[in-house]
């Protein structure tokens, strides 16, 4: 297990060192950023000239790259052309998208696993086609929808929430956003959840447990759903790093500034710094979480062992 | 947590008790009902780009908060827009080239520190010095002697100061120009031409973080890329002293998220309005909604310096597409009205005493599609056998893009002479234009940068200027704007540059299109808002309801 552990850490070095290489020649494509800093009017030559010595854009790609990991091992991930030194942004964004991302996640686990084990219990009764509709619809309605009725509704007619998030993001504001940010992805675990648990409740060794004279409820939690969760935990954990990028359109929504609100205003603004660091960051978000899966497919498991 | 929620709905329906009750209160006695000295207002607001000096801001967000927190040596009327003395006794010239500039005594930046005339003369050789890399140079500086030697177009700087910068006495300083230019005390009130305190020089960093100056507020506390609070300055010494108890700037990242928000009542001024929220603004807000001409236009540009569309039959394929484009339609479809078909190549905010002409394009701006598409074809077609438009796709254009093309290809009655060419983001765009790589039409804009005739002429048709993006060159035109600069009055400079934009109808480097109006929406919490010529809320005047 440690050995596995220590081998997967290993392999991330070359993803990592691969999706930075490739954002930055990425943002570079984009173009040449000092004349987006001049707004309308055509740039001094001579002080972009200036600006670019300065930034080291002068340079070949591959030598200002080298530079920037240079950097990122003394801790300097560069910085925004207003000054601010892109850990600090860091800083800010990434615990307020956590922030979001999790209350979404709780309500994707709770709301879609509780959902799917329902209608997978009940199929082809009422419970199971009111479900199945309702997910149905939440899927086919793009995200931005969804969070604009629900913001006018909740936010602008009634008044219930927060029509946007103040400053702090306290959890109670993050309610709205996290619903409608784990809508789409709820409704596809309720989906998963509910064929996996249809299939699994035929299986031999349900019966022997039914058999055995085990309360139903026993039957449910420790022999169907821990069988049944390995594909949705699968789900669950490359969501996990989608909900934290994918969040860019419900932040805009409710004005939360974190990782979709820096990252949006790092590529309009053509930072190369702003965008690689908070894509990096994402990067091993994702690492970790299918790292994290892997391991807990042995817990749910007992068959999968890693050497 | 359940106890402290419901406390919070309890205290949201007094809030919006007490809301309703004051909303009822100030429409039956109108204005005259009084306000609250200390009330703060909430306004829309996004992250500024550079860092907040003023020599290397060009852009809205961070001009708003330099112009609460500075006053220069003139002060725009925000209602006329005519320069008016503020820091400034007096500026003197006898040759419209050297200029006496006089200060009043007694002004302090919010730390305490004098207003003296090396605060100027400082501020502006450090802005103009090369190594310093300042965006918002030119043409502030440019027409100041000695600015070739700190700002050379190639290699390095040569000397710190300007040799036309002198600083006569702590209250007294002179400017000598490179060459006559009538209007330049005009150009002053510009937030490039503000005062720097000391401790700008010794640390700037420090100055960076917390921007102080000499004008009615003072930044209280500033989170980046969130918000800032500003509060009124007491040592401010100026006219424009704030009516409200300071300003509570938000950062929006979507306009959508901050007029929802001010219809919840979490935001009182709102003025960055989206397409979207125009269409049902003014029954949303029960008419708190201002719609007025800014000093920005809309232009269609062509690049003149691909042959085809440098040739005499051009010239007439340009005049047959602005005749193709049904202006007043487009304006009120696509905009609701929040920009005014063109007249001219300036904006309505000069007056005709300005410069600002309603008859100058004539029959060139008027929708005429029959003779459009005769002049067209007289020319010879359009260049490369079609003409698309190029905008960039992360800002509000693709809409009226595609209506311009629509009526250039109704007139034609060919569904694909015109089609709109969308650049994934602004700073892309922007280098195909500097690279000159646009083989047809590019939209253009301008946004003045103090209220002259010049500033809408000289920068965007002069040979070879800053934003001569259809590297337009006429020497004509030249001719006509160096006399217009060495003229002894101003109204003798308004007419010779009238005469100058004349010549921009026969020769159409660019196509106007629509002047765009300022909108702003604002809460019933507050009164008194108007918005200045350059289409930013006048904070100073904000009042806020008792």
């Amino acid at each position: 297990m440690g050995r596995y552990v220590i081998r997967r850490l290993l392999q991330m070095i070359p993803v990592f060192i691969g999706t930075t290489f490739i954002i930055f020649a990425m943002v570079h494509a984009l173009g040449d950023p000092v004349a987006a800093l001049f707004g309308d009017k055509a740039p001094d030559p001579a002080v972009a000239a200036q600006i670019r010595q300065q930034l080291g854009l002068n340079d070949p790609l591959i030598v200002q790259y080298g530079n920037y990991m240079k950097g990122i091992f003394t801790g300097d991930l560069g910085t925004t052309f207003s000054g601010q030194p892109v850990t600090e942004l860091l800083k800010t964004a990434y615990p307020t998208t956590l922030k979001l991302t999790l209350v979404a996640f709780t309500f994707e686990v709770i709301i879609g696993i509780g959902l799917g084990v329902i209608s997978g219990m009940r199929r082809g009764k009422l419970a199971d086609t009111g479900v199945m509709v309702m997910t149905l619809i939440v899927i086919s309605i793009p995200t931005f929808v969804i969070g604009y009725v629900l913001q006018y509704l909740f936010g602008v007619k009634w008044g219930i929430a927060d029509a946007t998030v103040p400053e702090g993001a306290p959890i109670q504001s993050l309610i709205l956003p996290g619903i409608v940010l784990a809508s789409v992805s709820l409704a596809y675990v309720a989906r998963l959840t509910r064929t996996t648990i249809a299939e699994n409740s035929k299986a031999d060794y349900v019966r022997t447990a039914v058999a055995k004279g085990l309360p139903r409820r026993r039957v449910v939690t420790h022999h169907l759903l821990r069988n049944s969760l390995i594909p949705v935990i699968t789900f669950l954990g490359t969501d996990l790093g989608a909900l934290m990028g994918g969040a860019l359109v419900t932040e805009r929504i409710f004005n939360i500034h974190g990782v979709g609100y820096y990252l949006y205003q790092g590529i309009l603004r053509q930072n190369t710094p702003t965008v690689v660091g908070f894509v990096t960051v994402l990067v091993i978000v994702f690492l970790l979480a299918n790292l994290l899966v892997d391991l807990l497919y042995a817990v749910l498991d007992p068959r999968i062992r890693y050497a | 947590m359940r106890g402290a929620t419901q406390a919070k709905f309890a205290a949201g329906a007094i809030a919006i008790a007490l809301a309703a009750t004051a909303c009822s209160s100030s429409s039956s006695s109108s204005s005259g009902s009084g306000s609250n000295a200390n009330g703060v207002v909430t306004a829309w607001w996004g992250d500024p780009q550079n860092p907040l000096i003023p020599t290397d801001t060009n852009e809205v967000n961070g001009g708003a908060v330099l112009n609460m927190i500075f006053d220069g040596l003139q002060h725009y009327n925000p209602k006329t827009g005519v320069a008016e003395l503020a820091n400034a006794q007096s500026i003197t010239t006898t040759d419209q080239q050297h200029f006496t500039i006089t200060l009043k005594p007694g002004w302090k930046f919010s730390d305490g520190t004098p207003v003296t005339a090396h605060s100027y003369v400082d501020a502006w050789n450090w802005g103009a010095y090369l190594p310093h890399a300042q965006n918002n140079t030119d043409p502030f500086f440019t027409s100041i002697q000695g600015y070739d030697a700190v700002h050379p177009a190639s290699g390095s700087a040569t000397a710190q100061t300007m040799s036309g910068l002198k600083v006569v006495n702590d209250t007294t300083f002179t400017v000598a120009l490179t060459q006559k230019f009538s209007l330049w005390p005009d150009t002053l009130g510009y937030s490039a031409f503000y005062p720097l305190p000391q401790s700008f020089f010794t640390n700037q960093a420090a100055w960076e973080a917390h921007p102080v100056g000499n004008g009615p507020y003072v930044i209280k506390s500033w989170t980046k890329g969130t918000g800032m609070q500003l509060t009124p300055n007491s040592t401010y010494s100026g006219n424009y002293k704030p009516k409200n108890g300071g300003i509570n700037l938000k950062v929006y990242t979507d306009p959508n998220a901050a007029y929802a928000d001010l219809q919840a009542g979490n935001l009182d001024i709102d003025n960055g309005l989206s397409n979207t929220a125009l269409k049902t603004v003014q029954s949303d807000l029960n008419g708190r909604y201002l719609n007025q001409p800014a000093g920005i236009n809309q232009t269609v540009a062509f690049p003149l310096y691909d042959p085809a569309w440098n040739t005499a039959g051009a010239k007439l394929v340009r005049e047959g597409i602005s005749m193709a484009i049904d202006r007043p339609t487009i304006t009120k479809v696509i905009f609701q009205s929040t920009r005014t078909p063109a007249t001219d190549w300036t904006s309505p905010v000069l007056g005709a005493e300005g410069g600002y002409s309603s008859t100058l394009c004539g029959d060139v701006c008027t929708y005429n599609p029959t003779k459009a598409k005769q002049l067209i074809q007289q020319g010879g077609g359009i260049p490369h056998g079609q003409m698309t438009i190029s905008y960039n796709a992360d800002g509000p254009h693709k809409e009226w893009v595609d209506a311009v093309c629509n009526s250039i290809n109704n007139a034609l009655g060919n569904t694909n002479a015109c089609v709109g060419k969308p650049v994934g983001t602004f700073a892309d765009f922007r280098n195909q234009i500097q690279n000159k790589q646009m083989t047809s039409a590019f939209r253009t804009g301008w946004q003045m940068d103090y209220p002259l005739i010049q500033d809408f002429l000289q920068p965007i048709f002069y040979t070879n200027a800053a934003s001569n993006d259809s590297h337009y060159s006429n020497p004509q035109f030249d001719s006509m704007v160096n006399q217009a600069n060495a003229a002894s009055s101003k109204s003798a400079a308004v007419s010779d540059f009238q005469n100058a934009e004349k010549l921009l109808v026969t020769d159409l480097p660019s196509i106007p299109l629509w002047y765009q109006n300022g909108t702003v929406g604002w809460s019933s919490k507050v009164s008194n808002v108007s918005l200045d010529v350059f289409s930013v809320p006048v904070y100073t005047d904000i009042t806020v309801n008792k």
